[in-house]
């Protein structure tokens, strides 16, 4: 019985944690999906969307609005930073070669990462509590209000996104340029304004799990955004790059693949395990659990 | 309604296309015909803002495209069916269509027009919820055609709408090109299948190399002994 409760214990963990990369990982997919760039710069916008709702927290109390309302300032600003990124470093490359972009997407994230330990220092920060700290549950098994919270409000994020891009005119308007740049086009798509608005929301997405990152491990620090962005990175691989379905279930394999070793297996090796699971994607189906085999298109 | 003036274009060193002039008028079917490599997916390309030109001249309805973002010429009037159909295949029948109407507001007007390309195509219709690319090359070029309706362009660009065609069905497009004429839409055609293209033509253009060999009456183009041993094989 104990050892039941304590499993589902680490499921749950792993849930937490596997909507936070599921959430990162939709951005890399979505940018991904639409202009074939490997953003590796994306992780680092959970690193400035931390900062942004750490500064923000005291805003908020003293304006006396709740809390979690940084969770949106945090997410609005990430939106716009990601938005001026595509516009700056990205859009006039767009004809290059892939690698040039990719080389740029690295430089953006070293900027990202100096930028920011120039302006906070790069020592650890300890991020405020945004959720009450509060067990829930009965019956041997307890959950904090951050695990729960963290889940119920990543897997609407994902509902709404999948609802946005599946119903609306915007959301199949992306998955036309996605497809074929030029055609969309003819069809009177403007193609800026959807890359624009794909890098907003994947931006936006990983501010939002940055704030849910720092409930479960509140410390801020410049270069956090990198082993969670890559992770993330594995989540979208494994599930298929350019797939939003795909980011969700990497997503959250990830997260349960990684709780569960650390709790039955070491958590040393709880990285190697993620890392491998990448290799073995790679090796095995490398367009993903949920990819089809044939062209990159998807 | 359409005029191209001494219109250059290049791929880097390669020049494609020289010197070319043509003209479209209100409610004609205008034939652009060559062999392969001739240069008419570049002459499209360049009206529809697809490729930049050197120099030139692309007047629609007297306002340069020259100097129109691509994603604006529906929005003037001018639908382009490209060259290989390029239906967006991970959408579903109906969403293509509704891609189609992009620029349009009018959601139930949007909603009837779809209904007339089901009345048009009836295959659409049963289809309607399948992906793009399930379906057959023919159904695929029906799609491209009433995709670019949805518009509401007043002419249409049509790159090789017979390419990788079964005869039958060549013809079946052929007969809803000259429909879609009747019911009042300019086209400019451009085709390998010089015989079809020249049989619906009001007027047509030879391409050769990039330049404008011929040009003139379809009907005398179609006797013209030239035009007879190079593209009608007789
Ligand atoms: N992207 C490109 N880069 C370099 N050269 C190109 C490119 N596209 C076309 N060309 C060249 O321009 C010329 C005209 O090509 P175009 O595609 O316009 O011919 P076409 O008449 O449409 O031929 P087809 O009947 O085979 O479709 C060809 O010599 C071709 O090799
Ligand atoms: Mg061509």
């Amino acid at each position: 019985m104990d050892s039941i409760v304590v499993l589902v214990k680490h499921l749950f963990n792993g849930l937490q944690v596997g909507s936070i990369y599921a959430l990162v990982a939709l951005g890399y997919t979505m940018v991904y999906g639409i202009i074939k760039l490997i953003n590796f710069a994306h992780g680092d916008f959970i690193m400035v969307g931390a900062y942004i709702s750490m500064m923000a927290i005291p805003v908020m109390i003293s304006a006396g609005l709740p809390v979690w309302v940084c969770m949106i300032v945090a997410a609005l600003l990430c939106a716009v930073m990601g938005v001026v990124t595509e516009r700056v470093a990205y859009k006039p490359l767009r004809n290059s070669p892939r690698l040039t972009a990719l080389i740029t997407a690295i430089a953006v994230s070293l900027l990202l990462q100096n930028l920011f330990m120039v302006m906070f220092g790069s020592a650890s920060k300890p991020y405020p509590a945004v959720f009450s700290t509060e067990q829930m549950g009965g019956s041997g098994i307890q959950l904090s209000m951050s695990t729960l919270v963290t889940i119920v409000l990543s897997v609407a994020c994902m509902i709404c996104l999948q609802m946005f891009v599946k119903k609306t005119r915007m959301g199949k308007a992306m998955r036309a340029v996605s497809e074929d740049m030029a055609a969309a086009q003819l069809m009177g798509i403007n193609v800026n304004t959807t890359i624009s608005l794909t890098f907003a929301i994947g931006c936006a997405l990983a501010a939002i799990a940055a704030v849910m990152y720092c409930a479960a491990y509140p410390l801020v620090n410049p270069y956090m955004g990198s082993l969670l962005g890559l992770k993330a990175f594995v989540a979208a691989v494994l599930g298929g790059i350019g797939i939003i379905p795909g980011a969700m279930l990497g997503g959250f394999v990830i997260g349960i693949v990684e709780s569960f070793t650390k709790a039955y297996i070491s958590s040393q090796l709880a990285d190697a395990v993620v890392y491998g699971i990448l290799i073995v994607v790679l090796l095995v189906k490398p367009t993903g659990v949920l990819g089809k085999n044939v062209g990159e298109k998807v | 309604m359409l005029k191209v003036n001494n219109l250059n274009v290049s791929y880097g060193a390669i020049h494609a296309i020289h010197d070319v002039s043509l003209e479209v008028k209100q409610g004609e079917i205008v034939s652009l015909i060559g062999a392969n490599g001739a240069g008419k997916t570049t002459t499209l390309h360049t009206i529809s803002g697809m490729k930049k030109a050197t120099s030139g001249e692309v007047l629609f309805e007297g306002k340069n495209l020259l100097t129109t973002d691509c994603h604006k010429i529906l929005g003037l009037g001018m639908a382009h069916v490209p060259e290989g159909r390029r239906i967006f295949a991970q959408l579903t029948v109906e969403e293509n269509l509704q891609m189609g109407a992009f620029i349009r507001n009018d959601k139930e007007a949007i909603e009837e027009d779809i209904q007339d390309i089901y009345r048009r195509f009836p295959r659409l219709k049963e289809r309607r919820l399948q992906y793009a690319g399930t379906l057959s090359g023919g159904e695929q070029q029906m799609l491209a055609i009433g995709r670019a309706l949805m518009g509401k362009p007043r002419l249409l660009l049509m790159d090789e709408p017979s390419m990788g065609l079964s005869p039958l069905l060549v013809k079946e497009i052929f007969k809803i090109i000259q429909e879609v004429n009747k019911d009042g839409m300019t086209i400019l055609l451009v085709e390998q299948n010089a015989k079809m293209a020249l049989s619906i033509a009001n007027r047509a253009y030879v391409l050769e190399t990039g330049r404008v060999s011929m040009e003139g009456d379809a009907k005398e183009l179609m006797n013209d002994d030239k035009v007879r041993k190079a593209y009608l094989g007789a």
